[in-house]
């Protein structure tokens, strides 16, 4: 195999423009899919057609109505009411707007809302609430206001109890292959928000609603794309230049990982992958891995350099030796990538598809076109890489001294930080996700101080057979339902259908209050409704709210921002309520993307932790095939599952309420933990059955070969991934500062717990007397 | 479905558009006038509905949501073919089914350009009420169908233009698109296709306010009453927005069967079960 290798390697390094015109050609092929980029911000791409709550809600829109919102919330600066003369012509001219934006198929306002009156005994009116908005009087505007605020349906929902804030909201439903709706619904409703601001300046007018947090998302995520991942790959080269002191392996070390990730990204689209927000962390994964690859070729070529050899022999080394570590390494981080495919939602899949190919990818250039590369361009030993190599044989050193007490504290922390994990919560506020400086967090939470929420869920409550909903015991439970939930705390409003029949009823009674109530018999609601359903114009109409053979109804309950720990605890006790006071029926769970998204992150890590430790036992089995070695296929097991372990247990001393970002981290940090086990094992057995050293020669011998590589790619990916904290995302924060928390881990654990490990192990076993020190092996293979 | 629900054209509208007697389509306007021929095209469809004086039927009305599941109601229809013709048909519905509205019954004086007038009787109510509403866009008992797809066609509810002549299943049809003049209409417009032999339509595509495609509306089982009445028994209206559908089947129909205008009164609505 060492011939084939090096036999390879000379091809390499004889023939580097044809490689370099190869790689290209071939990068060129996998790159040209971008040109098929199809981008999705689709929030229910994040659940699979298998899940029960995507089909709870998919059920709710096929009976009722699509819950896709956008909100648009308004406030008169100067103080004065959402129902002056001005507030209420802009609200007529948003909901007229409204019917405008791409996909909308409801727009309910203070000023479209049909509004039944009485007229004498037996004339019933439905009309707009609100009719020529800009020629409404004081008197008009009164009724107006006293109308709504008595109207449990508006307020509390369009206008706020002291009616100073207001709001239209616009229903959508946007096509489940247009992956792309999202943004023309939201660059619609973006205009209209300018055009308003600029007519009306006098009112504060933002814009929120479920779309809006799709689209959020998919901003975050490209914003940080755009800014901050170069931002940190500049960083990321900066540092190598410092640590290696070589400006062509840096140059080439970037050429290689922006062809990888570029190449992942093509291939992706030429299986079809759409890019979703978690897929477009792909090209930081494919980093962490190009820049482990390359940093050992990079540093092995120096290191023999820098013993005298010339630069062909030190690529064609380099080569020989990394060939098969690096190979190793590739293979088992992109079946640790793979491992994305466990996950629950479509897009991680994806992810892990993407960024697995990517590590081949960086495997295959790192081992051709990178040295190609390096034969083209100056390079010069480097005094600094020849320092930091002592520097790790003196480390090494003091390790095997002090293995005992290190080993004795590694596997505390290990152990420690294990019995930490149980404190996590799963809680995730998604309008948290973004911080002030994103638009979409100040309109939510100036629209949920001053008047709603954004967080809908959706009770279907079914009566007794088809028009069921018409049966006064019926409406009764439903009312009843209703009151309780308007007295919890999480919820800002509740829009029921009783309330609609008692209105009717009311205005069937010549406005009289006292029949503000439900009717006494279901055939006196069924008739009132027939009648009312009559006079109801285009999109107002109940379907929205009743199913077609008026079996059951809709509740639609606002919630403040709540988290998914206090979302999930209302719905247990809205079960607890239902259960003691309704029949049997009536025993639901409630739906919608609030629901959804409140169980997607327990459900997501728990997949993903169960990938994780198959992708772990997937790499050792590996390792113990190329290493031939049951033992040190066991001891990898250590060093791989316990970074990531050290990490969350060190993060939740920081903080013990996590989200779904956390399924992130350890596949974003997968390359570097295994890249830094397998170099050391691959060297460290080299050493013990090629050289037959004992278990500590063997130990140095690994320090002084991959030492530098490993401490050099560590420090640098910990570096880039700091910079993701500066991220207004706070899934892109968390994850740059766990993911260098684990890359550090991995490190530390790598060099201190690692080696004794190694030696109180494999040396005990093989039972070699342990030796004294000898001198370190600065010489490469 | 002007078919259906009667309808004359003014005295005027006639004069100005054509000299049309026993239709042809030798005697449209030309292509190069789109207007006129939609136009055309209508008035002579409208034509063919002329003097039917009064109809009775049954209506039963299938609704099926985007998930299967499917509800029925029925209903008696009767017309009165207005004698003004500047004005709209007068009709009266009873409700059979679902049950817990049965026997209530609703009057309606259709006008061209004007609110309907109604008056609905509720038996659990024992009382008439008069319901006054401009709007005729929303959905009829929870169905796809508004009042405005159902209710009469007349001409003058409608500017047009003629877009292309094209197969229509078996047969020959003209493309006329239509923009509502009622101002409280839910649609931006419409597609008509009517068939060059008989006058009839034969398909309507609906576009919403934001002028997406909506619904589209089928008609299928004509049959030809008295030598000269055409109606369609099979009204299909496909939602494609929501997916949901509704199937409306017009049964038992019977012309000419003496109705008259004290049939069509406040007073005959409390009879009318």
């Amino acid at each position: 195999m060492k011939f084939s290798v090096d036999g390879y390697s000379r091809f390499i390094v004889n023939n580097p423009i044809l490689v370099i015109v190869l790689s290209l050609i071939w990068a060129g092929i996998a790159i040209y899919g971008i040109t098929n980029f199809r981008f999705t911000n689709d929030y229910r791409y994040f659940f699979s057609s298998e899940n029960p709550y995507l089909t709870a809600f998919e059920e709710l829109e096929r009976t009722y109505s699509s819950p896709d919102t956008l909100l648009y919330v308004y406030q008169p600066k100067d103080g004065t009411k959402a129902t002056s003369a001005q507030a209420l012509q802009m609200v007529e001219e948003i909901t007229t707007q409204g019917w405008q934006i791409p996909f909308s198929t409801r727009v309910d306002s203070i000023t479209n809302f049909q509004n039944t009156r009485a007229i004498g005994e037996d004339d019933l009116e439905v009309r707009d609430l609100v009719v020529d908005a800009g020629q409404t009087d004081a008197e008009m505007r009164a009724y107006v206001e006293e109308t709504i605020l008595n109207e449990p349906l508006l307020v509390g929902r369009l206008l706020s109890q002291d009616a100073r804030t207001g709001a239209i909201l616009v229903s959508l439903r946007p096509p489940r292959d247009d992956t792309m709706a999202t943004s023309s619904i939201v660059q619609a409703a973006r205009d209209l928000r300018a055009e308003m601001r600029k007519k009306y300046p006098n009112i504060r007018l933002e814009l929120t609603g479920s779309q809006m947090l799709s689209q959020s998302f998919s901003e975050a995520a490209q914003s940080d794309l755009s800014t901050l991942t170069p931002l940190m790959y500049l960083i990321i080269a900066a540092f190598l230049v410092v640590a290696t002191r070589s400006l062509s392996g840096t140059i080439a070390t970037v050429i290689v990982i922006a062809l990888s990730a570029a190449a992942a990204m093509g291939f992706g689209s030429w299986l079809n992958i759409p890019i979703s927000p978690p897929v477009s962390g792909a090209p930081v994964i494919i980093l962490t891995v190009a820049v482990a690859d390359c940093v050992h070729l990079l540093i092995t070529a120096l290191v023999a350099r820098g013993n005298g050899a010339d630069k062909k022999t030190a690529i064609i080394e380099s080569l020989s030796i990394n060939a098969q570590p690096v190979f190793l390494t590739s293979v088992t981080t992109a079946i640790g990538l793979f491992s994305l495919n466990f996950s629950d939602a479509p897009p991680y899949r994806d992810l892990g598809t993407l960024s697995g190919f990517g590590a081949l990818f960086a495997w295959i250039f790192s081992m051709s076109l990178f040295p190609a590369l390096l034969t083209l361009m100056p390079m010069g030993a480097s005094k600094s890489v020849d320092m930091q190599s002592r520097i790790m044989g003196r480390f090494a050193d003091w390790v095997i001294l002090r293995r005992k007490p290190l080993l004795l504290i590694m596997l505390g922390v290990a152990l420690t930080s294990t019995a930490l994990l149980p404190r996590f919560t799963f809680n995730d506020r998604f309008v948290e996700y973004f911080d002030e400086r994103m638009d979409f967090r100040v309109a939510s939470d100036w629209a949920s101080d001053n008047l709603t929420g954004i967080y809908i869920i959706n009770y279907s409550l079914a009566g007794d057979g088809p028009g069921g909903v018409s049966e006064p015991d019926y409406l009764e439970d439903l009312d009843n339902f209703g009151t309780w939930l308007r007295g919890q705390p999480e919820v800002k409003h509740v829009a029921s259908f009783a309330d609609v029949v008692k209105r009717i009823n009311r205005s069937m009674n010549a406005d009289r209050q006292s029949f503000y109530a439900v009717p006494e018999n279901r055939e006196l609601s069924a008739q009132y409704l027939l009648l009312y359903e009559m006079s109801l114009p285009y999109g107002l109409d109940l379907n929205d709210q009743l199913n077609v053979d008026k079996s059951e109804s809709r509740l639609i309950v606002t919630l403040t921002d709540v988290s998914t720990v206090e979302m999930q605890a209302l719905r247990a006790r809205a079960l607890g309520w239902l259960r003691e006071n309704t029949p049997e029926a009536m025993h639901v769970e409630p739906s919608g993307q609030a629901v959804m998204f409140s169980y997607i992150g327990r459900r997501n890590f728990e997949a993903m932790t169960q990938g994780t430790l198959v992708a772990f036992l997937l790499i050792s089995a590996c390792l113990m095939l190329a290493l031939r070695s049951l033992r040190l296929g066991l001891i990898s097991l250590i060093p791989n599952i316990a970074p990531p372990v050290v990490a969350f247990g060190v993060f939740s001393v920081i903080q013990t309420e996590v989200g779904f970002w956390t399924s992130f981290v350890t596949a974003t940090a997968i390359g570097l933990i295994v890249d830094a086990t397998v170099h050391m094992l691959t060297k460290y057995r080299h050493a013990r059955i090629n050289l037959k050293r004992s278990a500590e020669d063997s130990v140095r011998y690994s320090f002084a070969t991959v030492g530098t590589a490993l401490w050099v790619s560590s420090v640098i990916l910990v570096t880039g991934f700091m910079v993701l904290t500066n991220s207004p995302f706070l899934i892109n924060g968390m994850l740059g500062l766990v993911v260098s928390m684990t890359i550090l881990a991995a490190l530390i654990l790598d060099f201190l717990l690692l080696p004794p490990l190694l030696i109180e192990i494999d040396g005990r076993l093989r039972g070699d007397a342990p030796s004294a020190p000898t001198s370190t092996p600065t010489e490469a293979s | 479905m002007k078919s259906h629900l009667f309808t004359l054209l003014t005295a005027a509208l006639l004069a100005l558009s054509l000299s049309v007697r026993g239709a042809h389509a030798a005697t449209l306007p030309a292509t190069d006038d789109p207007e006129a021929r939609g136009l055309a095209i209508a008035t002579m469809s409208d034509e063919t509905n002329l003097g039917f004086g009064d109809t009775k039927t049954e209506l039963r009305m299938v609704l099926t949501n985007a998930s299967g599941q499917v509800s029925e109601r029925r209903m008696r229809f009767n017309t009165l073919e207005n004698k003004d013709t500047k004005d709209g048909d007068w009709n009266l519905m009873v409700f059979d089914e679902p049950r817990d509205v049965k026997g209530t019954a609703m009057l309606t004086y259709s006008h061209i350009l004007e609110p309907d007038e109604q008056w609905m009787f509720l038996p659990a109510l024992k009382r008439v009420k008069r319901i006054s509403s401009v709007n005729k866009s929303g959905p009829f008992m929870g169905s796809e169908f508004a009042f405005e797809d159902f209710s009469g066609q007349e001409v003058g509810k409608y500017s047009y233009l003629w877009l292309r002549d094209e197969a229509c299943g078996d047969r020959e049809c003209h493309v006329v698109e239509r923009r509502p003049l009622y101002k409280h209409s839910g649609y931006t417009r419409s597609l008509a296709w009517t068939d060059t032999q008989d006058y009839q339509i034969r398909k309507v595509v609906y576009y919403d306010r934001k002028d997406a495609l909506l619904k589209t509306l089928t008609f299928s089982k004509y049959k030809k009453y008295l030598d000269k009445y055409w109606r369609s028994h099979d009204l299909y209206m496909e939602n494609h927005v929501t997916g949901k559908r509704t199937r409306l089947v017009w049964e038992n129909i019977s012309f000419r069967t003496g109705l008259s205008e004290k049939d069509f009164s406040q007073n005959s609505l409390k009879r009318a079960r």
